[in-house]
């Protein structure tokens, strides 16, 4: 037994990554619901959900459930090879795109050997095209499942995401290609190791010197995960819900998971094209800003522990202070063993940037009205392609000033 | 057997498999995905081969781009079951000669050719993708050139024949 743990050490660790990716992302997923529906209806000025568990945190269980537990109706002259596999295909992409995203810089020693965060090995050198790759096939699990529901406003809705994902496809690759330009690489480690500076840690990342790119990126990657404003495909004034519209239980499930993980996907790329990855805003001589994880779980276990000593259900009173109890060891953890703080910081960084944009998405899901369908296609094509090959010619005609006038 | 060698007879099965599937699918739609099959099949081997830049563009271009086009038009049109014609006896004995032909032309040129490619896969000029983007763009720039007027003849042909439609 241990020969053969020892011989397949790489496949066993790669395995044992996997399933816990798979846990946290999907995990992730549910309380990302749950936050959507909780900021939305707080913008709107209603509660969200609040009745099952303590602030409705045990509502993604019951939707859960329920999506398990619902009838599955398969309509009547749907292509049922096509239609069963549309699903599957879109989440099992969505999934595997999280897979390339590295979550942190250094890797942990274990029994060992060195694991390193993230699924990928840590020299993919294709890291970004990989991704778009994944992208690239995403659309297969929209269109097909519109086309064989064998019913109109799933048609409908699948073509027009295909035209719009395509369109929106060329726009979010050239968007990135000055970044791939100033850090000469598709290594997504590289480029974020490209972006680290001397001095403040902010002014080397990437947004300031690609402003114009970042902006076309995040416009075309809002539409490529088909969200507020550019969720057309799924108008449901127009067509329903577009492509799901036959889907039900799980299938529906799966959909749904597949747009929020492709929801994280895009945070992540955001964070790592454009704001930096793990490095840290403030200067490297900053150390005590190795305290600020510690400086926001404390509180915040604090706060949750308080709050749930109060709450109004007895249930809540139990298991809100454990929750709370659990934050404030880990801030606790990080305080008391400097080499975990040290480990935590690129993380961190990164986790805190990620959430950010999701915050973002669903901000902008809060306020945004839906785009015209004309509108769409003539912004996308007329407006962002052209944005973005301009980025392009500028960012190569300023490296190529770099090289030929520049310090050497 | 070693790993790689497994992983190459599962995706090369799946590539022959596939193009088989594409020819006997009735459904249009079933056909293509045959065909995406296929060419993500063709992606990994390349992968094996150390290709990583080539995979990644086949499935980008082809996978991506190409047959969604295709399914898109699929589609759009709405196409049915086809009927299949049974074979003329004419058309059989010379096609599969020619595809015996052509299988053969294939293997001797690959039987001569493996250590060519066997040398620059060890120089990187066909894996790595700085190797490729100079083999593109330095040597061989004015045929990539060429291509793309290609192209550019095509789009324009496209753009006449919409708008004459309109008018």
């Amino acid at each position: 037994m241990s020969t053969f743990l020892s011989s397949n050490a790489e496949l066993i660790i790669s395995l044992v990554k996997i399933a816990l990716l798979l846990f946290i992302v999907l995990t992730v997923n549910a309380y990302l619901t749950w936050f959507e529906r909780k900021v939305v209806a707080h913008m709107q000025s209603r509660w969200g959900p609040h009745r099952v568990g303590p602030h409705g945190l045990l509502q993604p269980l019951a939707d859960g459930v329920k999506f398990l537990f619902k009838e599955d109706p398969t309509p009547a002259g749907a292509d049922k090879f096509v239609y069963y596999l549309a699903p599957l295909l879109a989440l099992a992409l969505a999934l595997t795109s999280i897979a390339i995203i590295p979550f942190g810089p250094d890797p942990i020693h274990l029994f060992g050997h060195d694991i390193y965060l993230g699924i990928a090995p840590p020299d993919l050198n294709i890291g970004i095209l990989a991704l778009f790759a994944i992208t690239a096939l995403g659309v297969y699990g929209i269109a097909l499942a519109g086309w064989s529901s064998n019913s109109k406003y799933p048609l409908l809705g699948g073509l027009r995401s295909s035209a719009q994902m395509i369109s929106y496809e060329l726009s979010l690759t050239m968007s990135v290609v000055g970044v791939l330009l100033i850090a000469g690489s598709f290594n997504l480690k590289d480029i974020i190791a490209n972006q680290t500076s001397t001095k403040w840690g902010i002014f080397g990342w990437n947004i300031f010197p690609q402003l114009l790119g970042f902006i076309c990126f995040f416009i075309a990657a809002i539409a490529e995960t088909n969200r507020v404003p550019f969720d057309l495909p799924e108008a449901e004034s127009e067509l329903v819900a577009g492509f799901h519209t036959e889907y039900a239980s799980f299938k529906f499930a799966m959909f749904f998971i597949a747009e929020y993980t492709s929801m994280i996907t895009v945070s992540c790329l955001c964070t790592i094209m454009f704001f930096g990855g793990w490095l840290s805003p403030f200067p490297a001589s900053w150390t005590f800003t190795h305290y600020l994880p510690s400086a926001i779980l404390l509180p915040f276990g604090l706060w949750v522990i308080w709050d749930g000593i109060r709450y109004e259900t007895i249930f809540g009173r139990i298991i809100l202070p454990a929750v709370g109890t659990a934050i404030t060891a880990l801030g606790a953890v990080f305080i008391l063993f400097p080499d975990v703080n040290t480990f935590i910081q690129g993380p961190f960084w990164l986790l805190s940037k990620i959430f950010i944009f999701l915050f973002i998405y669903v901000w902008m899901r809060g306020t945004l009205p839906r785009f015209r369908y004309d509108q769409l296609m003539a912004f996308g094509w007329k407006l962002l392609l052209p944005a973005s090959i301009v980025n392009v010619i500028i960012t190569s005609f300023v490296i190529l000033a770099k090289m030929q006038w520049g310090p050497k | 057997m070693t790993a790689p060698l497994v992983v190459f007879f599962v995706l090369a099965a799946l590539a022959i498999l596939g193009a088989l599937s594409l020819i006997w699918q009735k459904h249009p739609i079933h056909s293509a995905l045959s065909l995406i099959v296929v060419m993500v099949a063709l992606a990994g081997l390349y992968l094996l081969m150390g290709a990583e830049f080539v995979a990644a563009v086949q499935i980008i271009v082809y996978s991506g781009a190409i047959m969604v086009l295709f399914v898109l038009v699929i589609m759009l049109l709405n196409a049915g079951i086809e009927e299949h014609t049974s074979i003329s006896k004419l058309a059989g004995v010379p096609g599969l000669l020619l595809v015996i032909a052509l299988a053969g032309f294939i293997a001797a040129t690959i039987a001569r050719s493996s250590e060519t490619v066997q040398a620059a896969m060890q120089t990187g000029a066909i894996s790595s993708t700085k190797g490729i983007s100079n083999m593109v763009f330095r040597d061989f720039v004015y045929p990539f050139e060429l291509t793309s007027f290609l192209i550019l003849v095509a789009i324009m042909g496209a753009l006449v024949l919409a708008q004459r439609e309109k008018s």
